[in-house]
This record gives structure tokens, C-alpha cells and sequence, in this order.
């Protein structure tokens, strides 16, 4: 009778042991997956299920999000350990198909496979959605995804991180989670004549209607006149002051991936990015660009008076939170004005521990013109940038 | 002599209970007005003379008013009318909303207890002046009787009896316990015009020193003991059924209590509103699409189009009007649109109810109190006399309180809960399940005669009847005479003239009367012919209109003030431009002026409006500006831009960032000139403001800019132009 | 707990950190002045002062206010400007459904305030973030002007 107690206590501990690695498996699968921010593409449209269905206008073709819940037939369930390591490596499906580089395998094959099977540990825990994705649409030759095989020749490095003996642990920890996880480069590098990811690492570029700004040490145009604290707070909330609020899929990003990353790993990012080369390029931040008053200055300023200063307040401070702060944004800076059209277009939204910020589209009650007065305005008066917005930018 | 009636559905009823009761300079009141029964006192001595007065012992004087107060002033108006025959100062009244009870407050005139149509003051006009003046008699017959003198010795005045020759007073207070036994007069005869106090001057209103400081109690303010706070969403799209909700994810939020469904409503039930609203979010309803799935703008505006293919219902016919238009060497065929449209009252839709097995109160804003209660009692069995309706100020009515299906709702949900609670819809549920003014579809042609005026005018409208859902009894040989009003009785001189309507209910959707009424319908396709012929005969608008406004002097008057005050036929800058309306709705005349203009880009200013005004006999001259100020500013908004759309059977707009509400950086400066006929029938108000606005702005444009807009809202096309 | 200051007076509240100030004071506090409108800060119905900011407390998460004061629609009467704003709004005869004067007077007189004699572009700067759909802006403009004036 003692023998068997104690080999049963035996059994129990061994298998509470392997059950708390497995726990403790899916729970660094769940940190890993955040980082790796899987959900700012295969959220679905009610924000509730990873079942995909996002659609992602390409200069090419539309390409729409898979589901990736456990379901095995329209999601990921049928996929083995070395199939989904073969997939976020090469960019090869369970069925041998390739994938667009929409998804980051590119920056995902640099990830080591504890961590790669890890996130597949923590989906295959998720409530299976029986859910397809609608087809691709993509004209020819796009549609062909064999060609995809010449494209990964150029553009996949299909290798795996090592770590940088000469620089920092930390370093090193930021550059896994800045380009293996957090896949920074797939917004902020700009693309080559084949959608690959250019030379010109992180200089910032215009991708799916949003600028991406440039994350260089480049002072005038990258992060270099950021401080430590100010990039600290903006990565993790979402607003930094006097550097606006995040918006568009930045918000996105920060909502579902980096605001859960703890502080040292926002702190290894910041020491990664630091160490990028200065390139100048992209709207500089606080550069006045002078020239003629826009005539639309009166229809812009009434504009803003009635719809947008309930939140950012007449001297764009921000009236209930930081959030609604315009000023300083770099968005202010770009004559273009993209991402002030995103969001007059889109509309943004974050949830931050304060609770969900979030501003609204713009276009079904206000005309192009009249959008296009604000965004002149919105540019002119608190950017200092004289510019000309076409209303077509506004139009569908 | 009235003209033929012309105000909307709910005057459908009007007409259809006009004739049933005389009213007179004096008249016999026991048993004739619905409201006024004999005098009662209770058991502490309350006089109470008819059903909207109320006299204590101790002085205190309670009005009952029998209409809603949403903001057209109607609690001081009706308190004129009577304190002006009971002799007391508006000071020293208190006011009181009426319970629903259908043999007191019926508003005979309309044949329910309801407040809309620009009908309160008209129809309170006699009977609560008579009201007034009954109590009054009494009061003074009791104070007679105590001095044991001759009641025509007595006085009375600002809340007292005096006895003139020794100048003797009592209060009525004093008098209360004694007036109640007094006979109810048979024979009022009314106080002359010239010598009333109160009728035709601006006082204080009564409803805004509270408005003023946050303690008046709006139904979305009502609290009650115990009461919890449910936010309530129905399918988005008609008859879609809720077929799942995430119950775990709504109870985990911190306050949620409760969730309660119906086939396709869920409300989400919690100790405060933010528990209700994350509650409802996180339980994230899924909904089965239902039979609409597939109607659009599109497929609404396309069974429109058809429709108005058909020969509809005649209206008037007066001569040959298809060889009369066949004779006219200038005529001009156009189609003029009107989109659905939300009414977007700034109070949410919102219900206070406690549901108990033997009775219920419910504590709602509405202009309809018997159907409110009919409503609760068809929801919960409970028979209508265990119901009390408390009726609030209400935040904006514009029509949409004149439909109780939200209170029945709110019953259905309420009758599964033991505990009070306020069910609300949130602005975006206020939107998109609102019931919608109809769009409509006006096939208009007319021609000229030789000498530049009209010779034939054919009109064919087709849209929703309101009146089949909401008074069918009102239906006039199966016409809704609402989308005729203000089509059939133009102020002009038109010998051969034929009104249709077609009937086109869109599929999918509620609809229900909006500010205005028919008038805002048709009087923006009239008016706007009307400036379409005056150019086609290459005359000026204004002297074109006054050629023709023969049988109609006192528009003729309104006309030419509001020409003179506006200065029109000035100078004006470029790219200005003025565009002129006239109407007779709501038996009251106006005139608007609207200046505009019109930027390079097409960016509309508002510059300036001059309305003239004869309402007949004024009660309230402020209040009347003050309805003509908000009604045009009103109509502006929904003819700049508003739009109600919709797509896969779901409302697309939902919120003010995309259902625009005009500004104050937008509104125009506004001049009211009362030029009244004192010696006409009384006129209504509310909705008079709201009916010229969309053709004097039309106007206005195509005088800045030549562009002729026949299809509202403009602005959106404006900037097409510019494109 | 959340500790805030509202019309001079500090409450202890055990609420969300999300939780909008606009349903602390309402379902909360019982002060039922200020309104819910739109939820989206389009429309100032809730409008009141932080510090004497006029805020929108539609969007104001309560855990957002620290140690800055509140004051409200019912409690603004109590400052020289606020009583000055009521008056003249009753005088001009201002109000009319009402829902959303709570909100424009706070506006008004955070404007009034600020600047004692604004003018009308002053007063599109300060009031347009406030709807009312009675359309009572003509008398808004009069009664401000009329509040500079006798001032």
C-alpha cells in the first residue's frame, strides 16, 4: 500500500510538472504571439475571433486575412509541427501553396523554433471558428503563387537569428522582437520594384494608405530627436507628449501587440532602433514648409470648430485625454497629409488602460472639399505646413 | 371659415373629429368638453374645477398641462390661456403633466390626448381659456355667497376675489373649500382681447430656470429607488431574430446584473449605464439577417421610381390638366426627391419603468401618453387604469415621441424584471432605429399662359403613408392627405390644377412624421416651381408670385414684408444670391428670405433670413419667433445635409460625425416679423419655421449660381459640381 | 478607489478605470444636469469644466481626472460668469427643449471667462462643438453678446 501511494505520487508529480511546462508553454506562446502582433491581421471584423477575413489592398491585388483558430478545416488545425515551422519560414502552406508576403514570413523565419512552435501551442488552444477566408482577388500573373517562389529567391533570407556577440544582450533582445516578432520592417521599410523589403531599412515609406514614419536615428526625420522616455511612453500607451497620439494600424499595433510587452523588452526595442543608420527621408518632423495660405483656410477652420474640437480642443492640446493631442505629431509634418486622411477616412482607435480612444470617420457627413479644408487647415495651423489637399483623396 | 384642413396625418383626425363639438364665444360645458367634467372636491378640500386646475386651501394653484413640453414653450403658452380668464399671475401657478387619461385630456380637436401638428395652442385656444374663466366664476359665485353679496360686485384678480365696492379680499385659497361646491357655470362668456394681461406678451418661460441650472428632470434623468440601467439594441435590420449573444463576456464586466432578450431585442442590464454599454458590447449580439437583408438605397429608391409610374389617388382636379399642359407654350416637366430622414432629438429614446404583478409606472417623455399606456398594458396584461404614465419635459420631439412602440419595448423587457430600471437606446441605436420621415418622389409639371402666369399644374407625389399605420381611421378614402398638404391648397391662383398620390411603403423600414410634416415635403417642390416658372417666364420670383395671389391677401401681406425687411431686389455681393418662399401651413401664413453664398469651390454660407409671419391671434409672440428662429434652422440642416441610407438592410449612418447637425458657426442671422390679422383663426407654430427653409435655400442657390436643385440634401451635390 | 473632486466636494468611488465621467456624475452622483448626447464628443451635451476647462465628460475616463476639479451645470451658478451666463440665457429666452443648454452654458461661460468680449468668431470658437438640434444658436450669440456687454 505505501509502494503505491508513493508511485502514485510519483505519477501525479511528474504529470503536474509536464502539465505546468505545457501551461507554461501556451502562456509563453500567448506573450510571443502578442509580440509577433498575429492579431493585427487575422482579428476578425467584430473584433472577437483570430478568423481572419481582413482584407489588405495591395498595389497588386487584394489579398485577405486566413483564419488561424484551430479549426481544421478552414483554420490551422490539420498543421503539424514541422509544417507550421515550414510555413512562417518559407512562406509554404500545409497544402504546399505559397503565401503573399502580406504575412511577415520573412521576418518570422528569423524566429528559433521553441518560440515559433510555442505561438502554434498557444492558437491550438483558442475556440476553433469554422470560418474561410474569402478568395484572393489578384490578376494574373499575381495569381499565379508559384511565382512566389522566384519572389522568396530575392527576398527571404530563410535563416534564423543569431546572437550578435559584439553588441548588448539587450540589443540583441530588441532585434528579435523589432525584426523576427514585432515585424517592423514590413511597414517601415520601404518596398523594391518587387514588394520585397528595400536597402533603405526603416526609413519609412506609404503602405495600405497609412505613412509609416521613418524609424532611423535620423534626427530631422527619424526617431533620433525622440528621448528614451518619450519612445518608451509611446510604444507602450500609444502617445508620447508633444508627439500625438498613435493612429491607424500604429494603433493597432500598440493595442494588440506592444502594449502587453513588458518594460525591458520596450526598452531592448528602443536600444535596437537607436542603433539603425540615419537615413533621411520622409517628411521631417517640425519643419515649416511655407508658401501660400490655403483659400480654404475659413472652410477648414469652421470645419474643425464643429467636429474635431470637441476632442483635440482649438489649440490642438487635447481636450478629455493626451490622446486627442495633436500637436507635435509627426503627421503634421507630411505635406501629404496621409495619415491625417486616414483617419478623416477611417477613422482610429486604441484601447489603452484608460479605456478605448477612438475618433470616427469623417467622409459620410463632410464633403471631400470640405476635408480637404480641414486637413489643409489641421497641417497649416498646428504643423505649420502650407499645403494643398486634392478633395479626390477623399473620394473612393 | 377654416380653409381645408392641411396639417398633416395627425390633423387627418382633426378633420375626422371636427364637427362632433361647436365651439362658441359662450357655450354650455357640462358634458361637452372631454376634460371639463363638474367640480369636485376631495376630502381635504381641493378645488378642482375641471380637469386643469387645481386649488388647495393654502393658495397653491396647479396647471395641468395636457400637451408635452419639448421645447416649443407650450407649458407657458397653455398657462397663459388660463391664468389669463382664472385671474392669477403666471408666478403663482404651478404646472403639472397630465396622466394619460383619455376622458380628460383628449384634445378634442385631434380625438386623443396627444401633442403634435402645431395643434396645441389652436385647440386649447377656447376650451382652456374656458377652463379658466369656469374656475374664475366659481371662485368669485363663492365669495359672493360668503359676503352674501352680488357676485357682479366681486372681482377678481391675481389670485384673489375682491369685493369692489368695500374692497374686501379674499384668496382663492381661502375660497377653495367653498368654490368647490358652487355649480359649474353653463353660460362663459370669455374676456375681451383688449383687455387681456398675460395673452400676447413674452414673459418668463415657465419650463427654464431648471433647463438652466440641471435640476429639470428629463426621462433620461429619472431615477428611482432601487432602479437599475439596461441599454437596449434590437436587430439592425427589420425582422432580423437574435440567434446568439456571449453571456460569459457581458456578466464579466463589472456591474452587468442582468441580460434580457426578445426574439430580436437584447438588453443588457447593470447597476450603472457604462456596466449597461460595455456589458452590451462585450456580449457582442449576432443577429440572423431576416427577410430585408437585400434592401438598399437602391432597391428602395428603384420600387419608388416605379411607383410613381402609377396613376395615384386624385386629390384635386380642377379642369383638364393634360390638354391644359398640352396648350402651354412654356412649360417645364421636372422630378423633385426627399430622402428619409432621422429626427435625432438630442435626448436619446429612453424608459422608466417598475413592472409589479398588480400595476406598473413608467416614467417616459412622450407625446402620446394613451398609447404609452396601452402600449405597457398590451405588454404586460395589466388593464390601463393599474398604469401611471409620468410625462417629463422631453429633450426634443420633432415627431419622433408621437410613436410609443419604444415604450412597449422597454415593457416587454421591463415585465421580465422584479426591480425599476431605465432602458435607453444610445445615439447610435436612436439613429439607425428611428422611424424615418419618407423619402418621396414628386413627378411635377406646369406651364405658362401668354402673359407669364400658370396655366396648368400637375402634381403627382408618391412616398409612405404615415397615417395608414398610425391613424388609418384618418385615411381619406385611402389618401393620406399629409403628402398632399401644402400641394392641394397653394397660396396661388392656378385654374386648372390635378393632385396625385401614390402609396409606396419601403420595404424594411419605419416611417413616421418629422417637423413639418407634408408642408416640408411639398412645400419645397411647390416653391420651387414656383421659381423655376418665374424664370422660365423671365420674371422676377417675388413679382411673379405676387401676380398670382389673388384669392390669398393675407399671403400676399407676409410676402411683401418679408421682401421689404430682407431688402430684396438690393445689390448683393458676388456669388450671393436670395431665394424666396411662401406657404400657408398649420393655418398660418410666412414668407421667408434666405440669403446665401455660394464660395468658388461651392462651400454654402448662410447669410441672413427675414420670415414674416401671421399666425392670427398671437398668445405667445416670443415663443412664435423663437419656433421660427429653431424651425428654419431645422430645415436648413436637413436640406444642407441630411440623409438617412441604407445598406444590406442596416441604417448607415449612426452617430452626429455622420449625420450632421448644423452650428453655430453656420447658422444665419434670423429676423421674425410678426405682422399678424388678429381677426383670423388662431394658427399653429412649431412646425411652420422648418417648412420654408429647404425651398428658399434651393432658391437662394440657383440665384448665386444658376444651379437648379431639385433633390435634397444639397450640399453633397454642390460639392459633386465642383468636382 | 477613485478619489475626485466635483463641485467642491471629494467622493470616493469604486468604479472601472474606463468608466466615462459623464455616467459617474449621472448614475453615480445622482447629478443628472449634465447629458448624455452622443457618447462621442460630437455633440457637448456633457460638457464640464476641468479646472475650468469646459470637457466633455462623454469621453473623459474617470480614472484620467487626478487631482483637477470638477464642476458642473449644477454648481456653476455659484462662479460670477456662471450665474451671469443663466441669467442672460433666460432673459434672451435662450432655452427651449433644454437637453442640450447644459452643455452651452458650460461652454459659454468658460468662453465668457476667458475672454469678456468675445466676438463672433470668439463665440464659433467656443460654442460650435455644441449641438442644438432646436436651433436655438441666434439667441446663444445675442445672450453671450449681451452677457460681454452689461458685464
Amino acid at each position: 500500500m505505501k509502494y503505491f501511494l508513493l508511485v502514485f505520487a510519483v505519477i501525479m508529480a511528474i504529470s503536474a510538472r509536464s502539465a505546468q511546462a505545457q501551461t507554461d508553454l501556451i502562456e509563453r506562446g500567448k506573450t510571443l504571439f502578442r509580440a509577433a502582433d498575429c492579431a493585427a491581421c487575422h482579428l476578425s471584423s467584430d473584433g472577437q475571433t483570430l478568423s481572419g477575413g481582413k482584407a489588405f489592398p495591395l498595389p497588386f491585388g487584394t489579398v485577405y486575412a486566413v483564419n488561424i483558430t484551430p479549426d481544421r478545416e478552414t483554420g490551422i488545425g490539420a498543421y503539424t509541427d514541422e509544417q507550421w515551422l515550414r510555413m512562417m519560414r518559407t512562406g509554404v502552406d500545409r497544402n504546399g501553396r505559397h503565401l503573399y508576403p502580406v504575412m511577415p514570413y520573412t521576418s518570422y523565419t528569423f524566429l528559433n523554433d521553441a518560440d515559433t512552435l510555442a505561438i502554434k501551442a498557444y492558437l491550438f488552444t483558442l475556440k476553433p471558428v469554422q470560418a474561410k477566408a474569402p478568395e484572393n482577388r489578384l490578376p494574373f500573373p499575381f495569381n499565379q503563387r508559384w511565382v512566389m517562389t522566384f519572389w522568396n529567391w530575392f527576398n527571404n533570407p530563410d535563416r534564423r537569428m543569431t546572437t550578435d556577440p559584439h553588441r548588448t544582450p539587450e540589443w540583441n533582445r530588441g532585434a528579435y522582437l523589432v525584426e523576427a516578432l514585432g515585424h517592423c520592417d514590413q511597414c517601415h521599410t520601404p518596398r523594391n520594384f518587387m514588394f520585397g523589403l528595400s536597402g533603405k531599412a526603416y526609413a519609412g515609406t506609404v503602405q495600405v494608405g497609412w505613412r509609416a514614419y521613418n524609424l532611423t536615428s535620423d534626427t530631422e526625420h527619424g526617431l533620433g530627436g525622440w528621448s528614451d522616455s518619450e519612445l518608451f511612453e509611446y510604444l507602450s500607451t500609444g502617445y508620447a507628449p508633444h508627439r500625438g497620439p498613435a493612429s491607424g494600424p500604429m494603433a493597432e499595433a500598440i493595442e494588440n501587440s506592444l502594449r502587453y510587452l513588458p518594460a525591458e523588452d520596450i526598452r531592448a526595442m528602443i536600444v535596437y532602433l537607436r542603433s539603425i543608420p540615419a537615413r533621411p527621408n520622409g517628411p521631417q518632423r517640425g519643419k515649416r514648409v511655407p508658401g501660400a495660405s490655403g483659400e480654404n483656410e475659413d472652410v477648414g477652420r469652421h470645419i474643425f470648430q464643429q467636429a474635431c474640437m470637441g476632442c483635440h480642443l482649438e489649440n490642438g492640446a487635447g481636450r478629455q485625454s493626451d490622446w486627442g493631442a495633436l500637436k507635435g505629431a509627426h503627421s503634421l509634418s507630411d505635406p501629404a497629409a496621409t495619415n491625417i486622411i486616414g483617419v478623416l477616412r477611417t477613422g482610429t482607435s486604441i484601447k489603452t488602460e484608460h479605456g478605448k480612444m477612438a475618433m470616427p470617420s469623417f467622409t459620410k457627413a463632410y464633403t471631400p472639399q470640405e476635408l480637404a479644408a480641414i486637413s489643409e487647415y489641421v497641417l497649416g495651423h498646428f504643423g505649420g505646413v502650407k499645403a494643398q489637399i486634392e478633395p479626390d483623396r477623399f473620394k473612393n | 371659415m377654416r380653409k381645408p384642413r392641411d396639417i398633416g396625418a395627425i390633423l387627418n383626425r382633426r378633420a375626422f373629429f371636427r364637427g362632433t363639438l361647436a365651439f362658441g364665444g359662450g357655450m354650455l360645458l357640462s358634458g361637452m368638453i372631454p376634460g371639463l367634467p363638474g367640480a369636485q372636491a376631495d376630502t381635504k378640500g381641493v378645488f378642482i374645477p375641471n380637469a386643469f386646475i387645481r386649488i388647495d386651501r393654502s393658495g397653491g394653484i396647479t396647471l395641468i398641462m395636457r400637451h408635452a413640453e419639448m421645447g416649443q414653450g407650450i407649458y407657458t403658452g397653455i398657462a397663459m390661456l388660463i391664468a389669463e380668464e382664472l385671474e392669477v399671475d403666471l408666478e403663482q401657478v404651478t404646472l403639472e403633466a397630465a396622466p394619460a387619461d383619455p376622458s380628460r385630456y383628449t384634445d378634442s380637436a385631434a380625438g386623443e390626448e396627444v401633442t403634435g401638428g402645431s395643434a396645441s395652442t389652436r385647440d386649447s385656444w377656447l376650451p382652456l381659456r374656458q377652463a379658466g374663466a369656469a374656475a374664475r366664476i366659481m371662485l368669485v359665485a363663492a365669495a359672493a355667497s360668503r359676503w352674501n353679496v352680488p357676485p357682479e360686485s366681486c372681482a377678481a384678480q391675481h389670485g384673489q376675489i375682491i369685493h369692489v365696492p368695500t374692497g374686501r379680499t379674499l384668496s382663492y385659497g381661502d375660497l377653495a373649500e367653498e368654490a368647490a361646491l358652487q355649480k359649474v357655470p353653463e353660460k362663459i362668456i370669455l374676456k375681451d382681447p383688449s383687455t387681456f394681461r398675460l395673452i400676447g406678451t413674452s414673459p418668463q418661460r415657465l419650463d427654464t430656470k431648471p433647463k438652466s441650472n440641471g435640476t429639470a428632470i428629463f426621462g433620461m434623468d429619472v431615477r428611482v429607488p432601487g432602479m437599475k440601467i439596461g441599454r437596449i439594441m434590437a436587430s439592425p435590420i427589420q425582422r432580423g431574430r437574435l440567434i446568439s449573444y456571449d453571456s460569459v463576456a457581458a456578466r464579466a464586466i463589472p456591474g452587468v446584473v442582468d441580460i434580457i432578450t426578445l426574439q430580436d431585442v437584447i438588453a443588457v442590464i447593470g447597476d450603472h449605464s457604462w456596466a449597461a454599454i460595455k456589458g452590451l458590447e462585450a456580449a457582442n449580439p449576432q443577429w440572423d439577417s431576416g427577410p430585408h437583408a437585400a434592401v438598399s438605397t437602391k432597391t428602395l429608391m428603384d420600387d419608388l421610381r416605379r411607383a410613381s409610374d402609377r396613376t395615384g389617388l386624385v386629390a384635386k382636379n380642377t379642369g383638364d390638366v393634360d390638354a391644359a399642359l398640352a396648350a402651354c407654350s412654356h412649360r417645364i416637366d421636372a422630378v423633385y426627391e426627399l430622402p428619409f430622414l432621422a429626427h435625432a432629438a438630442l435626448e436619446p429614446i429612453n424608459t422608466t419603468l417598475h413592472i409589479r404583478p398588480n400595476g406598473a409606472d413608467v416614467w417616459v417623455g412622450t407625446q402620446v401618453p394613451v398609447r404609452a399606456r396601452q402600449e405597457v398594458a398590451n405588454a404586460t396584461g395589466l388593464p390601463p387604469e393599474k398604469i401611471a404614465i409620468h410625462n417629463h419635459v422631453i429633450g426634443g420631439g420633432f415627431g419622433r415621441r408621437l410613436d410609443s412602440g419604444s415604450i412597449g419595448q422597454a415593457a416587454r423587457l421591463a415585465k421580465q424584471m422584479p426591480y425599476p430600471v431605465k432602458l435607453f437606446w444610445t445615439r447610435e441605436e436612436d439613429i439607425q432605429q428611428d422611424q424615418f420621415r419618407p423619402f418621396y418622389y414628386d413627378r411635377i409639371s406646369a406651364g405658362l399662359n401668354k402673359q407669364g402666369r400658370i396655366a396648368a399644374w400637375k402634381h403627382r407625389t408618391t412616398g409612405s403613408y404615415v397615417t395608414a399605420r398610425w391613424a388609418p381611421e384618418g385615411l381619406q378614402n385611402g389618401l393620406d392627405t399629409d403628402t398632399v398638404d401644402g400641394a392641394v391648397e397653394t397660396p396661388y391662383d392656378i385654374p386648372v390644377q390635378r393632385n396625385e398620390s401614390v402609396q409606396c411603403e419601403p420595404e424594411g423600414l419605419t416611417t413616421l412624421w418629422w417637423r413639418g410634416v407634408g408642408p416640408t415635403h411639398n412645400v419645397f417642390v411647390v416653391e420651387s416651381m414656383m421659381d423655376e416658372l418665374a424664370h422660365l417666364a423671365e420674371n422676377d420670383p417675388l413679382d411673379f408670385r405676387r401676380s398670382m395671389l389673388g384669392h390669398s391677401p393675407r399671403g400676399l401681406k407676409v410676402l411683401n414684408e418679408a421682401a421689404r425687411k430682407s431688402g430684396w431686389g438690393t445689390p448683393l455681393p458676388s456669388g450671393h444670391g436670395r431665394g424666396i418662399a411662401l406657404h400657408y401651413s398649420f393655418q398660418t401664413w410666412a414668407a421667408t428670405v434666405l440669403e446665401v453664398q455660394v464660395t468658388d469651390d461651392n462651400a454654402i454660407r448662410l447669410v441672413r433670413a427675414d420670415t414674416a409671419v401671421d399666425c392670427g391671434p398671437v398668445v405667445f409672440p416670443d415663443a412664435v419667433r423663437a419656433q421660427i428662429q429653431g424651425g428654419l434652422i431645422f430645415g436648413l440642416t436637413m436640406a444642407l445635409y441630411n440623409e438617412i441610407t441604407v445598406t444590406n438592410g442596416r441604417v448607415d449612418q449612426s452617430n452626429f460625425h455622420d449625420y450632421r447637425m448644423m452650428r453655430i458657426n453656420e447658422a444665419p442671422d434670423i429676423r421674425v416679423h410678426l405682422v399678424p390679422d388678429l381677426s383670423a383663426d388662431i394658427g399653429g407654430i412649431g412646425e411652420v419655421g422648418t417648412v420654408a427653409a429647404a425651398p428658399a435655400l434651393a432658391n437662394a442657390i440657383f440665384a448665386a449660381t444658376g444651379h437648379r436643385l431639385r433633390k435634397i440634401p444639397f450640399l453633397s451635390q454642390m460639392a459633386g459640381k465642383s468636382a | 478607489m477613485i478619489t475626485i473632486r466635483i463641485n467642491n466636494e471629494s467622493h470616493q468611488l469604486d468604479v472601472t478605470d474606463d468608466m466615462p465621467l459623464l455616467w459617474v456624475l449621472r448614475d453615480i452622483l445622482g447629478l443628472t444636469g449634465t447629458k448624455y448626447g452622443c457618447g462621442v464628443a460630437q455633440c457637448g451635451a456633457c460638457t464640464i469644466h476641468i479646472d475650468g476647462i469646459p470637457t466633455r465628460a462623454c469621453q473623459l475616463p474617470v480614472s484620467l481626472i487626478g487631482d483637477r476639479h470638477i464642476t458642473t451645470i449644477e454648481a456653476i451658478g455659484n462662479t460670477r460668469e456662471g450665474a451671469r451666463i443663466q441669467a442672460v440665457w433666460l432673459q434672451n429666452q435662450v432655452i427651449q427643449c433644454g437637453y442640450c443648454q447644459s452643455g452651452q452654458i458650460m461652454a459659454a461661460t468658460a468662453l465668457l471667462r476667458d475672454n469678456p468680449n468675445p466676438t463672433d468668431d470668439d463665440i464659433d470658437d467656443a460654442m460650435s462643438g455644441n449641438i442644438c438640434r432646436c436651433g436655438t444658436y441666434v439667441r446663444i450669440r445675442e445672450a453671450i453678446h449681451q452677457a460681454a456687454n452689461n458685464a
